[in-house]
């Protein structure tokens, strides 16, 4: 790729800090017309904060923000979008109570006589939508569809405009590798017209995939911008976590799958409900990882909600440690012992405006149930064990949750339910928009959980991961159990069942 | 489309209560007492709640967005003050409305930019509205203050004869022309929409690009505006000004908001559902005048009654959300 002449935007000297965060310091970044730019960084390293000074919501303490050539200084993201800066932020931002039609083009909708044209709105965002496959009633409810989906819709409301520059903070958290390969059609059509496209993934296949070039940073320090093409993958994580990749290694080896078989702890017979998943039969052991694999809308999370009581099961029963269990709704659940870690962690699980002392402590006192409070140096003990063991940073417990980067508003989710301590732990996701050291921390934490005799239900769109943790594989197509396959099988096998007859393109990756 | 036959009820539900409600209680009246079910006492719902008709008109934009107003009693107060002093002092009529109008819609406004600017609850902030305008209704006078104004007077107990000999005022077009501008503002309009969305979730709204600032501080100007225009109705209806009229009303208003479905959390609820309410709230009133042996203090009981039920019904409406 010849250097294009003249960045869209420049941002120079960038620095901002919190309270007690120097989020970005001294940061340059720029931007070319008709390129892909990947953000890198682990979690909390500051790509979300830099997005956000570029597009108004954050006011830089000094530095200039250039945009072709002009100085800006945005007031509010209102004026970044009238200037042609396109964001889909980290989290799905959207109203869940709107219709999907004005979440894409509220701002800009289409009028007739001076009142906003409905039929002409939902034709419009029909389109916007099909063009990056998606086929949804533009006039429903945000709300009632799949976390997926929503982001989806973010996406078609950055699109929706002509804009010059495109920014997207994690895009692909939640999306399936059909989706995944959707969107980055789109981006190359987009960025071959000339649009400026900043990516950010922790997904390093997809970032090899897509970007041109990157800008690596690292506790809000920028370590260094280059071309995809003269950075390999070791170089690039060594940048993001400045350390050698070997620490990386180690941990992922330490996780490997081991063999165990418990007593049943859980056990499901004829489990279903209608619309939602056909009957399944499902033994999980004490002790023993099962991995749960499919595309997105198979019925995964499905599964996972009617064993934890989410949903009522309109068929068939739960029995834990061999006894029948009625599930009344999640508390029930909770009080035999099992725990979900959901998906959508903006709408359930956390109180972002307590810190992540309280959030623990909440979750704890919850399973035990208000009569016994907990001992004060229990607490002080769990909140530092899973403070470690899931690397949060900052590693401050009164630390509000609101002020964490995304990555690290995922890991206290996940720790809330560490620290109930529970004997089936359902983890929707995991490790979605965590950074791959992170990442690697959480499938060791699940397989050392898992030795100590934790039963867990593993499930993630990332095949590999599910490959490498899990001694058993479930694999669900079309809302149905299709087969069952041993820890030993291969991705491809795996990878084969989903798709079915189909032979396996895309979903590979 | 059965995505759309599942989906438009859940939505529409609280209201579709009301309306049931609304029917039930109109019923059981009419089952009791001979003359409950003619078209003037229907009408006569309309004349006398046609304030309160606007008051909950304007607190529905409030309550979309998630706020609150408390204030808008006590506007109305200091609305039929002015107005009697104003035509007790020889101002002209026209003259009158304006500075009504003008004085509600300003005093809405200085709540709604304390309200953002200085990010205070807007509980706090409306009810410091709440003394203020009762207390500047006293700076006025102490004593209430008869209209004797000809042209008010003659506007007050004009009436409009509709087919079937059932007559109304001119409240009552007022009241329904603002019900009719408030449904098209809010769901024609990116105004209208913005609301919803900042009752919705406020940074997301902010963060798409919309402009929560002018849609925040707007809805307390709709709604002091409203509370003027209430205030003259009530004018129109007691023919006095006084400093202690409507006093609590900012409560009814809000009591016909919430059973007329509108979330009190924000976004969600529609106008007509606020109007239901109102009607639901004078259905009961009238019920337990026709009685005639039933202290008023029955209607505050039952209204207490009907709002614990409705946000106990809400909750659970809106409850289960359906991810799948
Ligand atoms: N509003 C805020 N108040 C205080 N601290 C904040 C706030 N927003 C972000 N931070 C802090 O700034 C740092 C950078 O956060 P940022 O969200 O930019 O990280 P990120 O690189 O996007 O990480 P992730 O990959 O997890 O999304 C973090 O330490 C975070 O805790
Ligand atoms: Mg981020």
């Amino acid at each position: 790729m010849t250097e294009p002449d003249t960045p869209i935007v420049e941002m120079r000297g960038i620095s901002l800090a919190f309270p007690g965060v120097k989020a970005l310091q001294d940061v340059d970044f720029r931007l070319f017309p008709g390129e892909v730019h990947a953000l890198m960084g682990e979690n909390g390293a500051g790509k979300s904060t830099l997005i956000k000074t570029l597009t108004g919501v954050h006011t830089p303490d000094s530095g200039t923000v250039q945009l072709a050539g002009d100085t800006v200084a945005f007031a509010e993201p209102a004026q970044a979008q009238q200037a042609g800066i396109s964001t889909v932020y980290q989290e799905v931002n959207l109203c869940a109570n709107l219709t999907v039609a004005e979440n894409i083009l509220l701002g800009r909708e289409p009028r007739k006589r001076g009142g906003i044209d409905f039929k002409a709105m939902r034709t419009q965002a029909a389109a916007v939508l099909a063009r990056i496959g998606v086929h949804i009633d533009p006039a429903s409810i945000l709300d009632t569809h799949p976390i997926a989906v929503q982001q989806l819709v973010a996406i078609a409301r950055a699109i929706a405009i002509d804009c010059r520059v495109l920014v997207l903070d994690e895009p692909t958290s939640s999306l399936d590798a059909g989706e995944v390969a959707e969107l980055f059609r789109i981006m190359r059509v987009l960025r071959d017209e000339g649009v400026a496209i900043l990516f950010v993934s922790h997904f390093l296949d997809q970032v090899y995939e897509i970007a041109d070039r990157m800008t690596v940073l690292r506790n809000g320090t920028l370590v260094g911008e280059h071309l995809t093409k003269d950075l390999d993958r070791r170089s690039l994580i060594s940048a993001m976590i400045g350390r050698e990749l070997g620490v990386l290694e180690a941990i992922e080896d330490a996780s490997e799958r081991h063999k165990v078989s418990g007593p049943v702890l859980v056990q499901a017979e004829g489990l279903g409900r209608r619309g939602a998943i056909a009957p399944f039969d499902l033994d999980i052991r004490a002790g023993e990882v099962v991995g749960l694999a499919g595309l997105l809308g198979s019925g995964r999370t499905e599964m996972a909600r009617l064993l934890f009581g989410a949903d009522k099961a309109t068929e068939g029963r739960l029995l834990v440690d061999g006894t029948p269990l009625h599930l009344r709704g999640p508390r029930s659940a909770i009080a035999a012992g099992i725990a979900f870690c959901s998906e959508d962690r903006k709408g359930e699980g956390l109180v972002a405006d307590l810190s992540i002392r309280d959030n623990l402590v909440l979750a704890m006192q919850a399973a035990r149930g208000w009569s016994r409070p907990v001992p004060r140096k229990l607490k002080d003990q769990l909140v530092e064990k899973y403070l470690k063991a899931l690397d949060i940073r900052p590693a401050n417990p009164d630390a509000l949750v609101r002020t964490l980067s995304g990555g690290n508003q995922q890991k206290v989710l996940l720790a809330r339910w560490l620290v109930t301590e529970p004997r089936l732990l359902i983890l929707d996701e995991p490790t979605r928009g965590i950074d791959i050291g992170a990442k690697a921390q959480i499938q060791q934490l699940v397989t050392t959980l898992a030795s100590e005799g934790t039963a867990v239900l593993f499930i993630s769109a990332e095949m590999e991961e599910v490959v490498r943790i899990a001694d058993r594989i479930v694999v669900l197509r079309d809302r149905q159990k299709i087969a069952e396959l041993d820890g030993g099988s291969s991705i491809d096998e795996v990878v084969g069942l989903i798709a079915g007859e189909q032979l396996p393109e895309e979903v590979a990756s | 489309m059965t995505a759309l036959a599942t989906r438009l009820p859940s939505r529409f539900l609280p209201v579709l209560a009301t309306v049931v409600l609304f029917v039930l209680t109109f019923g059981v009246g009419s089952g009791l007492y001979d003359g409950f079910a003619s078209g003037q006492v229907i009408a006569n719902l309309f004349i006398d709640n046609a304030f309160l008709i606007v008051l909950a008109a304007g607190m529905t934009f409030v309550i979309l967005s998630g706020g609150i107003d408390l204030s808008v009693g006590s506007v109305v107060a200091l609305s039929t003050m002015v107005t009697a002093s104003g035509l007790k002092d020889g101002w002209p009529l026209p003259l009158v409305v304006i500075a009504v109008l003008l004085i509600g819609s300003t005093l809405g406004l200085l709540m709604g930019l304390v309200i953002h600017k200085f990010d205070i609850q807007p509980f706090i902030v409306t009810l410091a509205g709440m003394f203020l305008a009762r207390g500047l209704c006293f700076l006025i006078s102490v004593e209430s203050v008869s209209i004797k104004d000809t042209t008010f007077r003659a506007i007050a107990t004009a009436v409009i004869e509709l087919p079937g000999g059932v007559t109304i005022t001119y409240n009552v077009i007022i009241a329904l022309v603002v019900v009719a501008v408030a449904l098209y503002v809010l769901h024609r309009t990116r105004f209208g929409r913005t609301v919803y969305a900042v009752g919705g979730n406020e940074q997301s709204a902010l963060l798409m690009g919309l402009k929560t600032a002018r849609a925040k501080v707007g809805v307390y100007v709709i709604s002091g505006f409203c509370s003027a225009l209430a205030g003259l109705l009530f004018s129109l209806y007691m023919l006095s000004g006084y400093g202690l009229h409507a006093v609590g009303m900012e409560l009814e208003a809000i009591a016909a908001v919430v059973i007329g479905g509108t979330l009190l959390a924000g976004g969600m609820g529609y106008v007509l559902g606020s109007l239901t309410g109102v009607l639901v709230l004078g259905t009961i009133q009238t019920l337990i005048s026709f009685q005639g042996t039933l202290s008023s203090w029955w209607t505050k009981i039952v209204i207490g009654a009907l709002l614990l039920v409705f946000i106990a019904v809400q909750r659970g409406l809106i409850r289960p959300r359906q991810t799948t």
